[in-house]
């Protein structure tokens, strides 16, 4: 035991400091997000094909993540798919995102009863395991899509809100907010005024980290056979499709697409808390 | 005490209710027609008369709320219908399930905890070493792991290459259920195990390493080393004891991913549990075990954290001794 | 209390005592925190030694610097003797809790899921624990069912005399009192300081490190004055008195003369951050003796009718 920071607010001497590298973290990050976005987008579908000549071939130069049975590049797949989970992800948290800056304003701002009736519902989307209500809402849309975009937007919206939520309660009580109250200033325009701008940090650290869990949550959904049709190229759809071909011994069908979706949503955590130690002038100094 | 559970008793059943009629509600909007879940694959077979007079024994043709209210009194006589898929009562169906559901998570919830909890100390012991960074670089990683794509690494590992577990399907195919021995059992439990339980040390390690810093970090910690204590003295009278009770009410306030996480491994590993019928019932619009699942795993939620309050009223001096300090002596 | 009453060799030097670290700043730069520059110190068996500065001035890190638990990463230099021994980490490891003992500033130093009784009984090495401490309990009127308490049912004045009560159970011969007396009642500061002052007058040497001159002056035999990480004077208690003639250094007097009592003239300025210090004396920017000498260099201590200063002007 060694380090006691709380004693004084001693630092580690590092070669960068922390800020430089969190720049360049976060750069880095958006790069890396950017390429496999435009390598997504840019791809032709040609190895989308079918090409039965070259069928359940191991990974080689020309096909770095193999083919699978029908013949199909599985790197092409697996960018296809990771765009599509971008694509979705993004839906997603902004949907999410909205909802709770809603639902956390006017929770914090409504008065009681408005507060009461959506921590309530905070509780409700709480009280059933993520993946049973994605199931359940994705049953409902009838799958495709619609569904998995409204079930993973639905599913989390709640932890953010209730951030939200006890940072307004406690920028409420702060001394400008209290000011303004009395100056004869609407709630309305405490809240655009006053609340947001302070709220844009939290928003944007709880909107890029709502993007890995959007994702694992689009694939797993996707995996379990109710969200996207079997025909789009969807890391879900491919891992369950590869499944079939484990027994087979055609571990790349699984290892690589996998591997691509794991280290893509680890970035969006990355990328997440580095803004948020930009950001937050409370961890800045950590 | 009293007021206490009474309080979250009330709480469970407004929330039951309303989880209860919601999803009821949204069902009914679904565009899946649950009779094809009960047809199957008889589908060709079976003309529209004969359709119309499954969807009429079933109640299908009444309105969502004739048939909400027929639904609702079902279930307060504990009746909660029939299993389309399954044909048999939905609560044998779950309870079933469960059983099979329950050693999977529970061998799981204790293995993640321990390790997790193991890892976690140690990496808060060996804040800002090497150590420490790479268990936390593993948990992160774990963390951002879709679990069915590690139950598939597990499944080609361990199942595919190395030929010890079997590939599929929760029981030998061909064997009757009843003399499925319990080594079968236990073979076919490991592996989905195993990977919900890896999955499930990420949280637990980074949990319990956070506090455990914060712990380290705190006035009382200092003092203690001002009185000499150090290393695993100081650990074992000052760090375990500050840490416990966040870290097993976090284990219990997380039943809900456990749920969710075996609902994918089950569906990897072919395991025959609650998660699986969860899926089947959704992807076949099985609406009765559809719903039956949904209030199941809500109790099964609440259960946790309710179990993770109580635990800390409890057991945290704090708030069991709450008002009664040195006045009352 | 008089002079002969202490020993002459004292139980513990501190020469020359440096402590930095490195913080990170706003922008891209990083700066080193200077928090103790150049500090000496002696305290004696069977005094009280008052070391005496405004709050968050880093007094505190003396007291973790003797002890050896300064975090890691900061940077030490100087030297410590204890009983004619040079202190190093292994030392200090096996002299804490046994020989030297610290008395805390708040209850938040108790673990908080730790019965009390408990928390005094580790001190303690040989003998039967339980019963010194239920003897220590007495002596310092703690209720029998004290010890099964936990830290947040104790009372203000409680948790004051279980403090002091730990370091009474270690038989240390040094005890260091961080700032142990923060916004308390009146009466339980007084109690408070009767028993430190009762532990020097059973021979122990007590280090006191507060900012309330008052309490200093209350038990106190002699007064170091620290000021931007040092000690710019040591003076006998019975210094501060009057019209401040006897004090050496201009700060003390400042401070003497501050005190609402006396002459209630405020002191201008305040005193530099421990990242810009002053290249000369810590105290120049704000002196009215201020000369060339000053701006140049730190002046080194000196003895000066029974203390101790670091003036040039000092006389």
């Amino acid at each position: 035991m060694k380090n006691f920071d709380a004693l004084s607010h001693p630092h580690r001497l590092t070669r960068l400091n922390r800020r430089q590298s969190t720049l360049i973290v976060i750069s880095l990050s958006v790069i890396f997000l950017l390429g496999l976005l435009s390598g997504g987008l840019l791809t032709s579908d040609a190895g989308l094909s079918t090409n039965l000549t070259q069928r359940t071939l191991l990974p080689s130069l020309e096909h770095p993540f193999g083919t699978d049975w029908l013949g199909r590049d599985m790197l092409v797949r697996t960018l296809k798919g990771l765009t599509l989970s971008f694509g979705i992800g993004l839906a997603a948290a902004t949907a999410s995102a909205l909802i709770a800056l809603v639902l956390g304003l006017t929770s914090a701002l409504a008065g009681r009863h408005a507060d009461i009736v959506i921590t309530w519902l905070v509780d409700l989307f709480l009280a059933v395991p993520h993946l049973v209500l994605l199931i359940l809402i994705a049953f409902v849309f009838g799958g495709g899509t619609t569904g998995v975009i409204a079930g993973v937007s639905l599913t989390h919206w709640p932890a953010l809100t209730r951030l939200l939520r006890a940072e307004v309660l406690q920028l409420r009580s702060a001394d400008f907010v209290q000011i303004s109250r009395r100056l004869g200033r609407s709630r309305w325009w405490v809240a655009t005024r006053h609340l947001l701008p302070h709220l844009k940090p939290q928003l944007l650290v709880g909107f890029v980290l709502l993007f890995p869990h959007a994702i694992l949550h689009e694939a797993a959904i996707t995996f379990l056979g109710f969200g996207l049709s079997p025909h789009r190229p969807a890391i879900g759809v491919i891992l369950s499709e590869a499944m079939r071909h484990l027994s087979a011994g055609s571990w790349w069908l699984a290892f690589f697409p996998g591997l691509a979706l794991l280290v893509m949503v680890r970035v969006f955590d990355i990328l997440g808390e580095n803004i948020r130690l930009l950001l937050d002038p409370r961890t800045a100094h950590e | 005490m009293l007021l206490f559970l009474a309080g979250k008793t009330l709480r469970l059943l407004t929330l039951l209710v309303a989880v209860t009629a919601l999803s009821f509600l949204l069902l009914s909007y679904s565009p899946i027609d649950p009779v094809r879940a009960y047809v199957g694959a008889d589908m060709l077979k079976v003309g529209p008369e004969q359709w119309a007079r499954i969807a009429e024994h079933w109640g299908l043709d009444r309105p969502p709320l004739e048939r909400f209210t027929r639904w609702s009194l079902a279930v307060l006589r504990g009746d909660l219908g029939i299993s389309m898929i399954f044909r048999r009562p939905v609560l044998e169906v779950i309870s079933e399930r469960f059983l099979a559901s329950l050693a999977l998570m529970l061998t799981a919830w204790i293995f993640s905890g321990v390790f997790g909890f193991a890892l976690g100390v140690i990496a808060g012991m060996r804040q800002g070493t090497w150590t420490d960074r790479l268990i936390k670089w593993f948990c992160l990683m774990l963390a951002s792991t879709p679990s069915f794509w590690l139950g598939l690494l597990m499944l080609m590992v361990f199942a595919v290459w190395l030929g010890w577990f079997p590939v599929g399907l929760g029981v030998p195919a061909g064997v009757l259920a009843h003399e499925v021995t319990l080594a079968d059992r236990l073979n076919h439990l490991i592996l989905p195990a195993l990977t919900l339980s890896i999955i499930g040390v990420a949280s637990v390690a980074l949990h319990t390493r956070q506090k455990l810093v914060d712990v380290l970090a705190s006035n009382y910690v200092l003092f203690a080393r001002a009185k000499g204590e150090s290393g695993l003295r100081l650990f074992w009278r000052h760090g375990l004891r500050n840490i416990a009770l966040p870290v097993i009410t976090l284990k219990f306030a997380s039943l809900s991913e456990l749920f969710g996480g075996s609902v994918l491994a089950e569906q990897v590993f072919s395991y025959p549990g609650l998660g699986q019928a969860a899926v089947q019932a959704g992807l076949r619009g099985d609406v009765p075990l559809l719903l039956g699942i949904i209030i199941f795993s809500a109790l099964f939620v609440f259960t946790g954290n309710l179990a993770a309050e109580l635990l800390c009223n409890l057991i945290d001096p704090r708030l069991r001794l709450k008002g009664n300090s040195f006045e009352k002596l | 209390m008089t002079e002969t009453q202490t020993s002459i060799m004292p139980l513990l030097e501190v020469c020359n005592l440096s402590i930095s670290f490195t913080q990170y700043m706003e922008g891209l730069r990083q700066k080193s925190l200077q928090a103790i520059s150049n500090l000496s110190i002696d305290v004696r068996a069977g005094e009280v030694i008052a070391v005496l500065g405004s709050s968050g001035s880093g007094k505190s890190l003396l007291a973790h610097a003797i002890l050896g638990i300064l975090p890691s990463n900061a940077m030490i230099s100087g030297k410590m003797r204890y009983a004619g021994e040079n202190l190093t980490p292994e030392s200090q490891a096996s002299l804490r809790g046994r020989e030297i003992a610290l008395v805390p500033q708040s209850i938040s130093f108790l673990d908080p899921l730790m019965r009390v009784g408990e928390q005094v009984r580790p001190s303690m090495r040989n003998g039967n624990s339980s019963a010194i401490q239920r003897e220590i309990f007495a002596r310092y009127h703690l209720a029998a069912g004290t010890e099964r308490l936990f830290p947040f049912q104790l009372s203000g004045g409680m948790a004051r005399r279980v403090l002091v009560s730990i370091a009474a159970a270690t038989n240390a011969r040094l005890v260091i009192a961080d700032e142990p007396t923060p916004g308390l009642h009146p009466t339980v500061v007084k109690e408070t300081l009767a028993h430190l002052r009762e532990l020097a007058d059973e021979g122990d040497a007590v280090l006191l490190i507060t900012h309330d001159i008052a309490a200093a002056l209350e038990i106190a035999n002699r007064i170091a004055v620290f000021y931007a990480g040092t000690t710019i004077e040591i003076a006998l208690a019975s210094d501060f008195s009057g019209e401040a003639e006897l004090l050496r250094h201009p700060y003390s007097k400042a401070l003497w003369q501050a005190l609402p009592q006396n002459n209630f003239i405020p002191l201008q300025g305040s005193q530099p951050y421990p990242d810009a210090l002053p290249p000369g004396c810590l105290f120049e920017p704000r002196c009215q003796l201020s000369s060339h000498e000053c701006k140049a260099a730190q002046p080194e201590p000196r003895h000066l009718r029974g203390g101790t200063v670091r003036c040039f002007h000092a006389a």
